[in-house]
C-alpha cells in the first residue's frame, strides 16, 4: 500500500468574554468569582415580560477588534435567537448574531479571519453526584452570574496547518486583544476559550475532509496536545480505510482520550429567527471614529515599526511584538542609554527568556531593563566577553542588581589589551605544539583548541577576536 | 405538506409531548400555515430585502452603566428546586 500522507486543515472559534462593566443585554455588573446568583436580574434570569438593551461599550469593543483584524464592518447588523434548550440557558435560546454578524472577512498575522460577532455567554453548571441530598441519579447546579456576559466570537478561514500554527496564532490573537483592552483574555479563567474544526485531506489536495469540532480547550498547551491528538486519530482512521465522522468531540487532557459529546448533538437545528427584542445596530460615523481613536499599536504595527524603524531582523521583530510583555520590556531597557537595538533584542528573546522560562514577564523578574541595557553595551565596548556577560546575567537574574557592580565585584571584566592577554596566548601554544605546528603550517582549522585554552584560564573573559589576532601575530602569520 | 415526522422533530426540538390526536391535527393546521406563506412567494420580490424589524428604530443601546441586581433570596424564589446557593435541575447529562 502507498503511503498517503495526510495534512491537517484547521479552522479555530474563539469565544472571548468583553471586559466591559456590564453584561450584553442587562445591568448586571459582570461577576469575578462573587457568591452564585447575586449578579442577576429579570431580563438574564429570562423571566417572561422582560426586555433586552444591547450594551453599547460591547458593540465598541466590537468594532475595535473587528478593526484590529482588518474586517469589514457592517453599516447594519442584527441579533438573532439561537433556539436550543440547555439549563444554562434559561430563555430556550441564546442571543447571537447569525447572517448580519458586526464583522465579516479580515486577517491576522498568517490566518484569514471568516467572521467576528457578538452574543450573550450561558451559565455556569455544576453536576452534583448522587452522593447529595437528591434520591435521583444526577443533577445540575446553575450558577447564573455568568449568564448574560458579553462575548465576541471569532471564526477563522481554514487556515491552519498544524497544532504548533494554532498555538502560536491564538498567542498572537491573545496579545492582539489584550493591546486593545477589550478583554482579560485568561484561558484558565474561561475568557478565551477555543474550539477547532478540523479535518485532513491527502497533501497536493484541494477538497476538504470531513471534520470534527474539538470543544473548549481551556490552556495553550492542551490546544497543542488535542489538536495533535485528533489529527493522528483522523489519519489513523483513513489509513485504515475507514471515514471520519462529523461530530463534536471532546479532548481530556489528563488521558489524552478523544470522546465524542453526544448530548447536544440533536440540538443542531437552532431555528435561528431574529430577535423581535433588540433593534439593528447602525455603526454611525461617531462610533466608528471612537473605536479608530482607541485602537493602540497593534502587534503586527509594532512588528513592522520594529523593522523599519530599529533595523531588527525578522524575528527578533516578531517574537518582541507578538509577546507584547517582551516587547515594552525591550522598549524600555532601549530607552535608558545608547544600546545598539539588535543585540539587546538578541538578549532579551534568546538569553533573558531562556533564563526566566515559558511565558514569563521580564518586568517581574530582578532585572531591570536599564541594568540588561547596561551589560549588552558594556559587551558591546567589549569591555565584557559574550560569556562572562551570561554569568552577569545569571546573577541579575538571581538577585538583580547594577552589572558593572557585578563585573567588578566578580572579576569578570574582559582581559583586556595584548598586555595582559599575550602570555595567556603564549603558555596556551606552549601547551599545545602539535596545534601550534599545524597552524604554523597554515591549516587553521585548529585554532579553536587554542581558543578554548585561553578561554579556560581566562574564565571566559577572553575576547575571541583578540586571541586569534594574537595567535597570528605570535606565530608571525 | 408538513408530515408526521417533521411534526414530531419539531416538537421534539421544543419539548413539546403531543398525542396522536394532536399530531394530526397539527399536522394539517401547519400545513395550512404554510399554504399561507406560499402566496407570498408567489409574488416578484427579487430585490426586496427581507423584513427583519417591524418598527423602524436603530441602535436602542443602552450606556455600561452597572444597575442593581437582584438579591439571590429573590432571584431564587421562583424556582422549583434550589441547592447550594443555586437552581437544582435535572443534569443535562442524565
Ligand atoms: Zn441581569
Amino acid at each position: 500500500m502507498s503511503a498517503v500522507e495526510y495534512e491537517p486543515v484547521i479552522g479555530l472559534e474563539i469565544h472571548v468574554q468583553l471586559s466591559t462593566r456590564t453584561k450584553m443585554f442587562c445591568g448586571c455588573a459582570l461577576s469575578f468569582g462573587e457568591p452564585p446568583n447575586t449578579r442577576t436580574c429579570p431580563v438574564c434570569l429570562g423571566l417572561p415580560g422582560t426586555l433586552p438593551v444591547a450594551n453599547a461599550e460591547a458593540i465598541h469593543y466590537g468594532l475595535m477588534i473587528g478593526m484590529a483584524l482588518g474586517c469589514d464592518l457592517a453599516p447594519r447588523s442584527i441579533f438573532h435567537r439561537k433556539n436550543y434548550f440547555y439549563p444554562d440557558l434559561p430563555k430556550g435560546y441564546q442571543i447571537s448574531q447569525y447572517d448580519e454578524p458586526l464583522c465579516r472577512g479580515g486577517r491576522l498575522g498568517d490566518v484569514r479571519i471568516h467572521r467576528v460577532h457578538l452574543e450573550e455567554d450561558a451559565a455556569k453548571l455544576v453536576h452534583v453526584g448522587a452522593s447529595g441530598r437528591l434520591h435521583a441519579s444526577d443533577a445540575s447546579i446553575v450558577d447564573f452570574n455568568r449568564g448574560g456576559t458579553p462575548l465576541a466570537e471569532i471564526v477563522t478561514e481554514p487556515d491552519v496547518r498544524s497544532a504548533e500554527q494554532a498555538s502560536e496564532w491564538l498567542k498572537l490573537l491573545r496579545t492582539t486583544l489584550r493591546q486593545l483592552g477589550v478583554s482579560d483574555v485568561n484561558m484558565e479563567e474561561g475568557s478565551l476559550r477555543c474550539d477547532a474544526n478540523i479535518s485532513v485531506r491527502p497533501v497536493g489536495t484541494k477538497e476538504l475532509g470531513t471534520k470534527t469540532e474539538l470543544k473548549n480547550m481551556n490552556s495553550f498547551r492542551f490546544i497543542e496536545r488535542g489538536i495533535k491528538a485528533e489529527v493522528e486519530r483522523q489519519i489513523g482512521i483513513l489509513r485504515d480505510g475507514g471515514q471520519v465522522v462529523q461530530e463534536t468531540l471532546h479532548y481530556d487532557p489528563t488521558t489524552g482520550a478523544i470522546t465524542s459529546l453526544r448530548s447536544k448533538e440533536e440540538a443542531h437545528d437552532y431555528r435561528y429567527f431574529p430577535e423581535p427584542d433588540l433593534t439593528p445596530v447602525s455603526i454611525t460615523q461617531a462610533m466608528l471614529d471612537r473605536a479608530r481613536e482607541a485602537l493602540p499599536e497593534l502587534p503586527a504595527a509594532r512588528e513592522a515599526r520594529f523593522k523599519d524603524e530599529l533595523g531588527l531582523n525578522g524575528e527578533s521583530a516578531r517574537l518582541l511584538a507578538w509577546r507584547a510583555e517582551l516587547g515594552d520590556y525591550f522598549e524600555s531597557a532601549l530607552s535608558s542609554n545608547g544600546v545598539e537595538a539588535q543585540p539587546l533584542a538578541n538578549w532579551v528573546t534568546n538569553e533573558l527568556v531562556q533564563r526566566l522560562g515559558g511565558d514569563a514577564d521580564p518586568a517581574e523578574s530582578k532585572v531591570e531593563p536599564s541594568a540588561l541595557a547596561k551589560l549588552v553595551a558594556l559587551v558591546g565596548e567589549r569591555k565584557v566577553t559574550q560569556g562572562a556577560a551570561k554569568q552577569v546575567l545569571d546573577k541579575l537574574v538571581a538577585e538583580g542588581g547594577d552589572p558593572q557592580a557585578i563585573v567588578e565585584a566578580e572579576g569578570l571584566g574582559a582581559v583586556g589589551g595584548a598586555d595582559e592577554l599575550a602570555p595567556v596566548v603564549a603558555a596556551a601554544l606552549e601547551a599545545n605544539p602539535d596545534i601550534a605546528e599545524r597552524l604554523r603550517g597554515g591549516d587553521m582549522k585548529p585554532i579553536g583548541v587554542i581558543v578554548g585554552h585561553v578561554m579556560r584560564e581566562t574564565k571566559g573573559r577572553a575576547d575571541g577576536g583578540e586571541v586569534t589576532r594574537l595567535v597570528r601575530e605570535q606565530l608571525g602569520l | 405538506m408538513i408530515d408526521r415526522e417533521q411534526v414530531l422533530h419539531v416538537a421534539r426540538l421544543a419539548r413539546l409531548e403531543l398525542s396522536e390526536d394532536e399530531v394530526s391535527r397539527m399536522s394539517s393546521e401547519l400545513s395550512k400555515v404554510l399554504d399561507h406563506i406560499e402566496k407570498i412567494s408567489a409574488l416578484d420580490l427579487d430585490g426586496v430585502p427581507a423584513t427583519t424589524h417591524v418598527v423602524e428604530v436603530e441602535n436602542a443601546l443602552r450606556p455600561d452603566e452597572p444597575r442593581p441586581s437582584l438579591p439571590r433570596e429573590v432571584a431564587l424564589a421562583s424556582a422549583p428546586a434550589t441547592q447550594d446557593d443555586g437552581f437544582l435541575v435535572p443534569s443535562p447529562q442524565a
